[in-house]
């Protein structure tokens, strides 16, 4: 190489450092407010921001512990419920979805495939009218089971599976579990679901993150305080008469709100990055 | 005689493995689709506690919103997207060919990447709110502005039109750069380094390669992040939603279309929310067939269909 091109390389080199480190401290900033803000207390913050972290953080806590106009602690339990059991069943009958179109052959096979690759991306809030109908129909409105059910279909989460199958389930396999005289169903879930793991576990994760964070429909659904999810208690808190509040309170509770996801994604980061990529684009 | 009978058997499971998948999905998302249509060609709300209708009106409602704001709201969401997806895009494509390129030796690209993702992973409507609180006139950012000494009198965010729609964009910006970024990442990934090796010796510039190498091949994908993008757009609510506590404020100048229509869900005009919710799947019917295109695209890079046209060409 040329001490010319050398010296652009670096040249480049220092401006992504700096660009990069711009938009760290941009992604870091917003947050680093919030928890710096959710240490003080209400007259701390009146007189300005500071930099430093004050002395209210479990005072204010409490405070949002004990809000019962509120319910911070129960939305985190309805949240953990719905967003629990959503990456449960939907990983589940996902793969099982996935499996029975990649091992069996059968005259709608390619029909059912060529059906689900086509509501893909189909938005769910184009069905809410229906939807919202539909539950109050069935008496399940005001209830959590309606944002649990419906993540049995879950095209993007099947489409992902399928690809993991096709890369890593030889049919030799369940061809053999059936010469021992396993039957479908124990081959499903002794044989390939165990294979299925690492699928499986990326896709848990961020369908638990996205039930966690949803909030369109699960506000249309649920009205009383008890069986509100934390992004309706959130939303409730934005259309409260917020000028009254005690402002370290709210910037606790939105802390709590996000905490739970931080959590998560530093301890897996790792395969949550490497996850992004993997339900994408076939190459 | 005996191994064809299993092999129907065979058959029989896998439509026992795909059922709950299309049964779940008949309930909860063609049923709803189906009513949603239907109701669409009806005069169906709810004045007070009396209930009108439903009457059957034909195709009025479609018209009525044609001849409300629906245009103004579409108009809207389109603006905030391309506030938040223009910087996005060319944010995340700059990135990803900065973190691919060893020559550049970027140190900690784990730390960036996981710090750039994170946001994504944040909860919007939370998102939303801390940037109500930290963007209100008496709020840090506005405190920290005037110790710095930069504003004498703090600044109303939220007033103005600019303020809100460039907070949105800004939010939208930051919550999705990181996801694109990595996903461009892997697509210049999966170019084969021989091509990149011989545009070297053959004496390609970085910026050159950047744009007759790496821009074509990554095409496809570039493609699906748009796509996905402008559905995921059509889709903006929570944000807005909360920032603006559904007022659209100032001047409903915020307002997206699915905002419009949990007014309607929220007003129970059954009738308005159906002609709106049909407009919107036609729409994001065309964006579903574009990306089923995209993904099950066996000519990705665009040769049959260059040679079909050689072909045909050749014919005239």
């Amino acid at each position: 190489m040329t001490s010319k091109a050398k010296s652009a390389s670096r040249r480049t080199s220092i401006l992504a450092h700096i660009v990069l480190i711009i938009l760290s401290f941009m992604c870091l900033f917003f947050f680093y407010i919030l928890f710096i803000n959710a240490t003080h207390s209400h007259a701390e913050l009146q007189k300005g921001f500071s930099a430093l972290p004050g002395a209210s953080l479990i005072k204010n806590f409490m405070s949002v512990a004990n809000d019962g106009t509120f319910p911070m602690i129960q939305g985190i339990v309805n949240s953990l419920i719905v967003s629990g059991c959503s990456a449960a069943i939907c990983t589940y009958f996902s793969s099982l979805t996935a499996y029975g179109l990649f091992v069996y052959d059968f005259k709608v096979k390619k029909a059912a495939f060529t059906f689900i690759m086509a509501i893909l991306v189909m938005p769910t809030q184009v069905t809410a009218m229906g939807f919202l109908r539909l539950i109050t129909n069935m008496g399940m409105y005001d209830s959590l089971l309606p944002l649990i059910i419906p993540s049995i279909a879950s095209p993007a989460v099947f489409y992902f599976m399928y690809s993991y199958l096709q890369s890593s389930l030889p049919i030799s396999l369940v061809e053999a579990a059936r010469i021992d005289g396993s039957g479908e169903f124990r081959t499903f879930n002794q044989i390939a679901l165990p294979i299925m793991k690492p699928a499986i576990a990326v896709q848990a994760i961020f369908t638990f993150v996205g039930s966690w964070n949803n909030y369109f429909v699960p506000a249309l659904v649920i009205q009383s305080k008890d069986k509100m999810t934390v992004p309706i208690l959130v939303a409730t808190l934005r259309g409260a008469d917020y000028m009254n509040f005690d402002m370290g309170k709210i910037y606790m509770m939105i802390t709590v709100a996000i905490i739970p996801i931080i959590i998560v994604y530093l301890l897996l980061s790792k395969y949550i990055i490497a996850g992004v990529t993997l339900g994408g684009v076939k190459e | 005689m005996g191994s064809r009978r299993k092999r129907v058997n065979y058959a029989k499971w896998g439509y026992i493995f795909i059922l709950p998948f299309f049964i779940s999905f008949f309930i909860f998302s063609f049923i709803p689709l189906a009513d949603t249509i239907r109701y669409s060609f009806y005069e169906y709300y709810r004045s007070g506690i009396k209930e009108i209708g439903p009457n059957f009106i034909g195709i009025a409602n479609y018209i009525d919103l044609l001849k409300s704001d629906m245009l103004k709201y579409a108009g809207n969401t389109f603006i905030l997207w391309m506030i938040g997806f223009v910087p996005q895009i060319v944010i995340a494509l700059l990135l990803a060919s900065w973190f691919v390129d060893a020559r550049l030796k970027i140190h900690g690209q784990q730390f960036f990447k996981v710090v750039i993702y994170l946001p994504n992973l944040i909860m919007a409507s939370a998102f939303a709110m801390l940037f109500f609180t930290m963007f209100s006139t008496n709020g840090p950012i506005n405190s920290i502005l005037s110790s710095l000494g930069w504003i004498k009198k703090p600044i109303d965010f939220l007033g103005s039109v600019f303020g809100t729609r460039s907070l949105v964009g800004l939010m939208n910006f930051l919550m999705w750069f990181g996801n694109t970024t990595i996903m461009l990442m892997a697509a210049i990934m999966g170019i084969s380094p021989d091509i990149f090796e011989a545009s070297e010796i053959d004496g390609c510039g970085r910026v050159q390669r950047f744009f007759y190498i790496t821009l074509p091949l990554i095409r496809p994908i570039l493609a699906y992040t748009l796509i996905t993008s402008i559905i995921g757009g059509l889709q903006m609510f929570d944000v807005p939603q909360i920032l603006t506590n559904g007022q659209g404020t100032p001047d409903r100048t915020s307002t997206t279309l699915i905002m419009f229509l949990n007014n309607h869900l929220k007003s129970k005009n059954y009738g308005m929310a159906g002609a709106l919710s049909v407009y919107l799947f036609i729409v994001s019917g065309i964006l579903c067939f574009i990306t089923y295109r995209i993904t099950n695209n066996d000519d990705a890079d665009g040769s049959k269909a260059a040679a079909k046209k050689a072909k045909k060409e050749g014919r005239k």
